[in-house]
């Protein structure tokens, strides 16, 4: 059995196949549009003094959320629905977002296999270069992302992750292809399972988190408008996005913060100095102190809610870099990706 | 009060500043005052602007920022051959960058600065917050706030009336305290906080940023790395002549060199020849003999990611190469120079360049210039190797001459490059300079019986690198510490849980009811399982309450964005 070609059939078709849900979850995003949208009533705030009388002070003011008329028809929708009409466009995003899911569960299975068959072809754990980082990261992504529609009810996120996977599985079978090799020398070592997956499994988690940083920003742009379209409807509040997407950077940020600490360990090892400014080692400290500068932003006013949405982006966008313009353009000891 | 620089731990300071507010208000008139321009006050004021939350914010911006330059344009440290070439191309754009320190900004006063600014905001953010810590953790839990309905979580009971007061406080406070919570008994409710750990995380991984940073000041204090090419069958002998090159702090003095020799016993190397990934290096396996004073000699095996240590430094193999074996023969017929030259290699498939120098041949001193091809060939591209590895040697060289020197003056020259000054080229007698490929075994003889060259074989040699790095155990210390605190300030849930037993207000309807409240609220938002705490914690204490939470969806955090705007503290 040529476990190198099947692999490479079972990537090939990923991709179609993540397309298809990503085209599942555009309907289901289209048919959203005719749901009626929602005002956000002026931003009303209730003050709870918690506490009040104990010193005579006020103290902790609680701030409720601005409240969401559910449901309510919005005036600037041109024509309200019929309640027969809402419904069948509902059943309609149903449809299509299951479809999405059901896609993107086989999108996740056909990679899964894709990346197993190449570590059976390569003899190896299979994120050796470029192209076997890439589906492997992507793994972990659909992973991440299944386990949370499964458990959290995430589905709202389909559209952007298959996209993404779709983007990276197709990226990896077009450009960053090479075929199954050993290993260089500097990569026999422990840390090429312990620094890879963590790097692997921290990207994932970016990725996500920054995913969610975008729709964030979407919704919370509607709310701020006072009317939120219909097709922003089925996202969570901003505040739930915002902790959502805080989670996922809170868990990549120490992983991240392990795999480069791993990283140089491993240097130090292979090339006989811990931290060499080598121009990947310098873009995963930028990486990593732009993701600081998110979680900092978070607990800073002024700077929480967008401002620090906008951040985990440009941390995701310096992790892309990291990864493919580095290997790609930029010569360094961590030039692996031989394309 | 505790400065807003809030690293990681989103929101607990500000947090902890509400409840200073309830539990302990703040006298009238304690409106911070602005800093009178003296110069007490003015370097107050520039030490609050410093170790405020913006401004850490700013600097760790700048960091990122200032650190992308030096990926993209050449370093000296790391390749000064192409900070020269970018030099020579960029006529103007290249002694500015050299004017501002862009070949060398990982050492540039640029840069340090905004590191060394960083670390001092950051001390000043955190020694304080110990302090704070220190008290707050001596601290009961805050007293019930007198209206528990109005917090995020709340679930209310009614007294069982086969119980007392007391009797149901105290079953609380047994289930908070199995909870691991902190808890206070007011007599009539009880006050309940764990968490800690997450400001503990959070200080933890700052001072480990601190202690980070000297253990890579040690290393680059008290460290030394060099190198040093060793031809195979040759030894290197711990001592500052035999390094090519040596990099080694302030507080670095020779003697600090441990004495020891290895001698290169074998190099073994495997290049891949199949059609995937042809050419690159499959295995090295250096083999050489320890020899340490007083100790006798052992082999000991070097392979990429498994260096020796000798004498406490560590001995790694970061670069290997050939070095063509020849015979120099003089006009005279002597021998002028005989041995194995290193060739540095120029690409991938190790097509090395070289000098060959014999300064002292007679009558004229003889040089050559050219390639070592480990494979060789010729083509439009010129002299070139085709795989790394040596299946078809060749030596390509020119040839040089000139008068011997009429005085030495002993100054230095590269053993990789020749200097022409007051040489000629060897021509044929058709005026072409005379250029030869040379297979093992042949021989480029100079016309007019100047002499000739022998090109014999060839040898490989390793680079060793010796590197003594004092600060690592120290580094590795703080980066496990931090990885941990960093996962106590994220992950660490503080959760404040109050249970208090009242009489219902009269002309309510709860009017003669005993009730039983529980509330909670938590200092740090992205937390889930309050409202379950508090209604298992409910259920426990007083059976079967009436669930009346005060808000149907709970809300995420407990303050909102305008609200800590309005509370940011001023310091």
């Amino acid at each position: 059995m040529n476990f190198e070609y099947y692999s490479s059939v079972a990537i090939v078709t990923s991709v179609v196949v993540l397309m298809l849900a990503m085209f599942a979850h555009a309907a289901e995003w289209a048919a959203a549009r005719a749901l009626p949208s929602e005002l956000v009533t002026t931003k009303s705030r209730r003050r709870v003094l918690a506490g009040a009388a104990v010193g005579g002070t006020v103290g902790a003011a609680k701030d409720s959320d601005s409240r969401l008329d559910a449901g309510e028809p919005g005036e600037a929708a041109s024509v309200p629905l019929s309640d027969a009409q809402q419904m069948e466009s509902r059943l309609r995003i149903e449809l299509f977002g299951r479809a999405g899911v059901g896609l993107t569960v086989i999108g996740f299975v056909l990679t899964l296999a894709g990346v197993i068959m190449r570590g059976l072809a390569a003899g190896r754990a299979p994120w050796g270069n470029m192209y076997e980082f890439t589906t492997a990261a992507v793994v972990f992504i659909l992973a991440a992302y299944l386990i949370m529609v499964w458990k959290a009810d995430l589905r709202w996120l389909g559209l952007p992750v298959a996209l993404l996977a779709v983007i990276a599985n197709g990226a990896a079978t077009t450009v960053f292809y090479v075929a199954v090799a050993p290993l260089v020398p500097a990569l026999h070592s422990i840390w090429f399972l312990i620094h890879i997956v963590a790097a692997a499994i921290a990207g994932a988690a970016f990725n996500i988190g920054g995913l969610l940083s975008i729709v964030y920003l979407v919704r919370s742009r509607a709310e701020r408008k006072g009317r939120i379209p219909g097709y922003l409807t089925r996202l969570p509040d901003a505040r739930r996005i915002d902790v959502l997407t805080y989670r996922f950077h809170a868990f990549a940020f120490p992983l991240w913060t392990f795999t480069v600490a791993a990283g140089a360990i491993w240097a130090e090892y292979a090339w006989g100095r811990y931290w060499g400014w080598d121009p990947k080692e310098t873009w995963a400290l930028v990486t990593w102190v732009i993701y600081a500068c998110y979680l900092h932003a978070r607990s800073t006013a002024g700077w929480k809610g967008s401002r620090a949405a906008a951040i985990a982006i440009v941390g995701l966008v310096s992790f892309w870099f990291n990864f493919v313009g580095i290997n790609l353009l930029v010569s360094g000891l961590h030039s692996y990706a031989g394309v | 009060m505790v400065s807003s620089h809030d690293p990681v731990s989103d929101r607990v300071s500000r947090d902890e500043t509400d409840f200073e507010e309830v539990t302990s208000p703040q006298p009238a008139g304690s409106e911070p005052t602005l800093p009178k321009l003296g110069l007490t006050g003015g370097l107050r004021f520039v030490w609050a602007q410093l170790t405020s939350m913006r401004t850490a914010l700013v600097l760790l911006f700048a960091l990122a920022l200032a650190a992308i330059p030096g990926s993209l344009v050449p370093q000296r440290p790391v390749s000064p051959v192409r900070v020269d070439e970018f030099l020579t191309d960029h006529p103007t754009l290249g002694p500015f960058y050299d004017t501002i320190g862009m070949f060398e900004v990982y050492s540039s006063p640029w840069f340090s600065a905004i590191y060394l600014l960083l670390f001092v905001s950051l001390i000043g953010c955190i020694i304080p917050r110990v302090g704070v810590y220190a008290k707050a953790l001596r601290k009961a839990p805050p007293i019930t706030p007198r209206n528990l309905s109005r917090l995020p979580a709340y679930a209310v009971g009614e007294l069982d009336e086969q119980e007392t007061v007391d009797e149901v406080l105290a079953r609380a406070e047994l289930s908070l305290r199995r909870r691991r919570y902190r808890v206070v008994n007011h007599g009539d409710s009880v006050s309940a906080e764990r968490g800690y750990l997450r400001e503990f995380g959070n200080l933890v991984f700052h001072l480990s940023l601190v202690v980070l940073l000297i253990g890579v000041a040690l290393s680059s204090l008290f460290g030394y790395r060099g190198s040093s090419i060793v031809v195979v069958g040759q030894g290197f002998s711990n001592n500052l002549t035999q390094y090519d090159d040596i990099r080694a702090g302030d507080r670095f003095t020779e003697t600090d060199l441990s004495p020891f020799t290895i001698l290169v016993r074998n190099f073994d190397v495997k290049f891949e020849t199949g059609e995937v990934q042809t050419g690159a290096a499959r295995l090295f396996k250096l083999l050489v003999q320890v020899e340490e004073p007083g100790k006798k000699p052992t082999d000991k095996l070097i392979e990429v990611n498994h260096p020796i240590t000798v004498a406490g430094d560590k001995v790694h193999m970061v670069g290997h190469g050939y070095a063509p074996i020849v015979t120099v023969t003089d006009g005279l017929g002597d021998v002028a120079f005989a041995g194995p030259v290193v060739f540095l290699p120029q690409d991938g498939n190790f097509t090395s360049v070289g000098v060959i120098k014999a300064p002292y041949a007679k009558p004229q001193r003889l040089y050559f210039q050219g390639f070592f091809l480990p494979t060789a060939t010729i083509d439009d591209l010129g002299p070139r190797s085709l795989f790394p590895d040596a299946f078809n040697p060749g030596l390509v060289v020119t040839a040089w001459s000139g008068p011997p020197k009429a005085n030495e003056t002993g100054e230095p020259e590269s053993v990789y490059a020749l200097d022409t000054t007051g040489l000629t080229q060897v021509r044929e007698a058709n005026g072409q300079p005379v250029r030869r490929l040379l297979a093992p075994g042949e021989s480029l003889k100079l016309p007019a019986g100047q002499g000739s060259l022998k090109f014999e074989g060839y040898q490989r040699w390793v680079n060793l690198q010796i590197s003594h790095t004092p600060g690592i155990p120290l580094s590795i210390g703080a980066i496990g510490f931090a990885v941990a605190g960093l996962c106590l300030s994220l992950f660490v849930r503080p959760r404040r849980l109050w249970v208090r037993v009242r009489t219902g207000e009269s002309g309510t309807a709860e009017s003669g009811r005993t009730l039983v409240e529980v509330a909670g609220l938590d200092r740090a938002d992205a937390r889930a399982g309050l409202d379950e705490d508090v209604q298992e914690l409910a259920e426990e204490v007083a059976p079967a309450p009436d669930v009346a939470s005060p808000e149907p969806t709970s809300p995420v955090a407990i303050d909102d964005e305008q609200a800590g705007q309005q509370k940011e503290p001023v310091q």
